[in-house]
């Protein structure tokens, strides 16, 4: 859709204005006034009626009719057509004093030339109306749009930094150990550690990022929970060369894992490997997070909503779909598939 | 000699507790405890003076798990949980430090206990009484029969029974005792599956299977295993209203 600029106003408004001058001209010239004669009559007539418009135009940017009373817009309309018809009279009047043949027909065609400037009056004015209306109208909707917009981008900056606090606090306490003794793994686990907050904070919500970036911002984040767990965590990724040209929302996958982490490493007591498994076809590209679970305490369904559903709702604002994620269990074993569409 | 136990799942957590310690010659460090099983284990043996411990902990939490210890020793809690998550479990018998800690506040803390260690309290009722609980915590049990630790889901209990200090837990697993009151479970049991039909009683609704009335106002309730359930008069008021009778 185009916009309702004042320039491009102009330009329309002086087109239709050209059009109604050549009429009118062309309708003088049947009436056996000289080519010229009728050009400047015709000119002088339009261009009055041209500024009228333009006065209304000006009106309307500060006060709009109300729709039940049309009384003052029709009072206005027949004001402008009998001063434009004052004025035009005094103009062509002066202009061609001596030329009684025109005088004479100036004279007979006052009431046609009346009627005529009220009805083209009212028919620029009924073109500026309309074009105000369209043009708050798509204001309104433009409006509307973006707050929307709006809406769904603090969403899903919301959703993108809850961020587990808890997650930061052990991180900053495993940091804090380290000095003591090793102080050149603490010097490493800082690096990861800003690293990891740096690749949460630039990304752009509705840039999809290379499956290979967001692999490499997640194993940031495994390095650290490797620090902090010891040997109690594994994981596995595997993705080939093919799959890490897929292309993925920044940030879905670590929310993922960091659910898989929490639910394993709280839900079994020994050590715990996640596997990450991503595979691609033309429509999606697949991700399978595995983490081993409990199936004698804990329920499932509980394990499902942990984390899953800020990033199921990150799914739906991008995607407008509510089926990309899907959780299942086997034995011991808890999945989590998320599907993300490829986009050619 | 101070006698110590520190229970968290992550070994550099356990690391900085240590080295503050190092500064108190008194203290003795006997086990670090990886999680709430080893840490009940290690307590019942060491009988330690005080113990240093996790909340966030595999399987059990740290209230967990001092629910299944009789008389719990002096308690720090370590934790990365907020600080209005903890003013929950605020109270004067306990102490804890927000993860990453100085040294200034470990010392205030160990010299707080230092202080007070020989003024009684009674950890174990104040936690069970007092606090709010995860909802972890409310959706499982966790009890202790001889020498094992189990975590029972709520969705396999059939009803519970008061006992003296105790709720008798009757479960598809068989029957546990619980050292907590009636009306703490009620609190965190969900109103639409459990109801309190008696002073004594909490029932599971879709265990029921219907309501005799052997005499003019005594009503039972009789559940699927066949165990018969006394109903109070308000009790069976508000199995009623929850059935939709009323």
């Amino acid at each position: 859709m185009q916009d309702f600029t004042f320039n491009r106003f102009v330009r329309i408004y002086i087109t239709i204005g050209t059009i109604f001058t050549l009429i009118h001209a062309y309708i003088l010239i049947t009436f056996n006034i000289p080519v010229k004669q009728a050009l400047v009559d015709a000119s002088i007539n339009n261009i009055l009626i041209l500024l009228a418009g333009v006065g209304t135009y000006n009106i309307l940017r500060y006060y709009k009719p109300i729709r039940e009373s049309l009384v003052y817009p029709r009072v206005w309309a027949i004001l402008q057509a009998i001063i434009i018809t004052v004025i035009f009279n005094a103009i062509v009047r002066s202009i061609y004093v001596d030329d009684d043949a025109y005088i004479n027909f100036l004279n007979t065609s006052k009431l046609i030339r009346g009627v005529y400037n009220l009805l083209n009056i009212t028919l620029m004015s009924v073109f500026v109306f309309l074009w105000f209306l369209f043009s708050d109208e798509q204001k309104k909707q433009q409006r509307i749009l973006d707050a929307e917009k709006l809406n769904r981008e603090a969403e899903l900056v919301s959703l993108r930094q809850q961020l587990q606090p808890h997650f930061l606090f052990n991180s900053l306490n495993s940091i804090s150990a380290l000095v003591g003794t090793r102080p050149e793994e603490a010097r490493k686990m800082i690096h990861q550690l800003s690293d990891f907050l740096r690749g949460t904070l630039r990304k752009d919500e509705q840039e999809t990022i290379l499956l290979s970036d967001e692999i490499n911002h997640l194993k940031l984040y495994l390095d650290i929970e490797k620090v902090r767990f010891g040997h109690r965590l594994s994981t596995n990724i595997l993705a080939d060369s093919e799959v890490l040209k897929c292309r993925i929302p920044p940030l879905i996958l670590q929310p993922l894992v960091e659910n898989a982490i929490k639910f394993g490493l709280y839900d079994v007591a020994g050590d715990v490997n996640i596997s990450i498994i991503c595979s691609c076809n033309t429509q999606f590209l697949t991700v399978t997070v595995t983490n081993p679970f409990d199936d004698q305490t804990s329920s499932p369904k509980k394990g499902a909503g942990f984390g899953l559903s800020s990033v199921q709702r990150r799914l739906y604002l991008l995607f407008a779909r509510n089926d990309l994620i899907t959780t299942s269990h086997q034995h011991n074993l808890f999945t989590t598939i998320v599907k993300i569409p490829q986009t050619v | 000699m101070i006698k110590c136990v520190i229970i968290d799942d992550e070994p550099l957590a356990r690391l900085i507790v240590k080295e503050y310690l190092q500064q108190y010659p008194e203290v003795e460090v006997l086990q670090e405890c990886n999680d709430g099983f080893e840490g009940v284990k290690a307590i019942m043996q060491h009988q330690p003076d005080l113990i240093f411990l996790d909340i966030q902990m595999p399987k059990i939490n740290g209230f967990e798990m001092l629910e299944l210890i009789e008389t719990p020793p002096a308690v720090i809690f370590t934790t990365a949980f907020d600080e209005f998550a903890m003013k929950a479990f605020d109270n004067n018998a306990i102490d804890y430090l927000l993860k990453p800690f100085s040294k200034e506040r470990f010392d205030k803390a160990f010299e707080k206990w230092l202080s007070k260690r020989n003024t009684p309290s009674d950890i174990n009722d104040q936690l069970t009484e007092n606090r709010q609980r995860t909802a972890d915590e409310n959706s499982r049990v966790v009890v202790k029969t001889h020498n094992q630790i189990r975590i029972i889901p709520i969705h396999d209990i059939i009803y519970l029974e008061a006992y003296d200090d105790y709720v008798k837990m009757h479960t598809t697993q068989g029957m546990f005792l619980k050292k907590r009151t009636m009306s703490s479970f009620e609190q965190g049991l969900n109103p639409n599956e459990f109801v309190r039909v008696h002073r004594s009683y909490i029932i599971k609704l879709d265990q029921l299977t219907r309501i005799e009335q052997p005499e003019k106002d005594v009503h039972l309730a009789l559940l699927k295993t066949g165990a018969k359930v006394p109903l109070s008069k308000t009790g069976y008021s508000r199995l009623k209203v929850v059935l939709g009778m009323k």
